[in-house]
């Protein structure tokens, strides 16, 4: 990586595993677990909140010597408020039917702890171009589990990966659905988010017991 | 009526934590002692309690298209609902720093068990959650959206007290040492909202003859989530 120096790589890549905001640092677990019963939906959340958290640590931390101390969440929500509209219009003007299954959950992505953590955590005190790749490396780590979760959670609870059918189809019994196989809809339903998300957490701390608490 | 359905309803049914998983952040990371719990989650109540009446007025009387004809006939194709995540915010985060100054003021010994928990709760997703809930779930009078923040609120109260006790229990318990902290709590997470999901058929009334059939299946499977949920509620005993 030329462009990158050791340092800069390792805020990309710190967030990816050892430090990930959701199963580490336990931060924008809200849309992570409520819209993941489908791939789609995930990446474009993903997508969604990898814009928010690029662009926003980048203007909070360009601002960082004007804020006044006593008003900085104010001035960071609404530097969110105003990326999250964004988002919402573009969603609603491209993705129509997607804006619909996410609901709420745009512009909960204001309220989304993962961005008010980075803004107070890195962007007041780093330049922007550091704040930019910490930026995308926290965003991207909360990608990769979300799309873990919507994969299995769509690959189990409906069969299909992005809509299209991967295992057979269950009502003519193609595929594996020919030797008996069912589709677990428990997958489908919320409880089940937050189980996967717990074993994710509990295979990424066996193979690393560095990260292990203790209660 | 109507005010005790919505108010159950957003208790149970519709339980912030286990059907929309609003607020988690603060849920995982201030359930580990009881006391603490129950200062975040009466802060919760209270602040739900008076944002999402103010943010209904903001929303009918503002934002939604033709809030505005009120001010004349001229303004009645207005449509500022694009700004309303905007408005939003900026009320809670208002409001939660004037509830803060009046606390203080007025009751020294309240805001010393909630002090700290206070602004913590402006950026606290359960609470703009229930203002964007009431919001696309069109709630239509003042009286009922109060209803639904003090519903909403006492339903995130009762999760995190409900998480808070078995967290405290299961300090004594053998867990497997990478599931120790936060994966244990995500499953217990996992377990109590499919105990919830045994509400869901309160509101719907007996007399669905055939949907009771083809329910009748899934009745088994929720008896033993309720069994499951009884357990819950020994452990917090």
């Amino acid at each position: 990586m030329g462009l990158l120096s050791k340092k800069d790589a390792k805020l990309i890549t710190d967030p990816l595993a050892d430090n990930n905001p959701i199963t580490i640092q336990v931060l924008g677990i809200c849309s992570a677990l409520a819209i993941t019963a489908e791939l789609e939906a995930s990446i474009v959340m993903s997508i969604s909140v990898l814009f928010v958290l690029g662009v926003g640590n980048v203007v909070v931390s360009l601002m960082r010597n004007i804020i006044p101390n006593k008003i900085r969440i104010i001035v960071q929500l609404i530097v969110v408020a105003t990326l999250v509209i964004i988002v919402d219009l573009v969603l609603k003007a491209f993705a129509y039917e997607l804006s619909k299954t996410l609901s709420v959950f745009v512009g909960l992505i204001i309220t989304n702890c993962i961005i008010m953590g980075r803004f107070e955590a890195f962007a007041l005190g780093n330049g922007p171009w550091k704040s930019f790749l910490d930026g995308i490396g926290n965003a991207a780590g909360y990608g990769v589990i979300l799309i873990i979760v919507g994969f299995f959670r769509e690959l189990l609870g409906s069969g299909t990966l992005l809509g299209i059918p991967v295992l057979g189809d269950p009502i003519e019994k193609t595929g594996l659905y020919a030797i008996g196989y069912e589709n677990n809809g428990f997958m489908l339903l919320s409880p089940m988010a937050l189980i996967v998300v717990g074993i994710i957490i509990w295979v990424q701390r066996t193979r690393n017991k560095a990260l292990v608490e203790d209660h | 009526m109507e005010h005790l359905e919505l108010f159950l309803k957003s208790i149970f049914i519709d339980n912030m934590v286990f059907a929309t998983f609003l607020g988690m952040c603060s849920y995982l990371a201030v359930s580990k002692k009881v006391s603490t719990a129950v200062g975040l989650g009466a802060a919760v109540i209270f602040v739900l309690a008076i944002t999402v009446p103010l943010n209904w007025l903001l929303d009918q009387y503002l934002l939604q298209p033709g809030a505005l004809s009120w001010l004349g006939e001229e303004y009645a194709t207005y449509d500022l609902s694009f700004l309303s995540f905007i408005m939003f915010i900026a009320t809670i985060a208002t409001m939660v720093q004037l509830v803060e100054i009046v606390v203080e003021k007025f009751s020294p010994s309240l805001y010393n068990s909630l002090g700290i928990f206070l602004p913590l709760i402006a950026v606290n997703c359960a609470i703009l959650g229930g203002s964007l809930f009431m919001q696309s779930r069109e709630i239509p009078t003042l009286g009922l959206a109060t209803t639904y923040g003090i519903g909403s609120g006492i339903g995130w109260f009762l999760a995190i007290l409900a998480i808070a006790a078995i967290r405290e229990k299961i300090r004594y318990s053998n867990v497997p040492p990478a599931l120790r902290g936060l994966g244990i709590t995500f499953i217990i997470t996992g377990l109590m909202a499919i105990g919830f999901m045994s509400f869901g058929g309160m509101l719907t009334g007996g007399d669905e003859e055939a949907a009771k059939e083809t329910k009748s299946a899934q009745v088994d499977e929720l008896n033993d989530t309720e069994k499951e949920l009884a357990n819950n509620t020994k452990v917090i005993e």
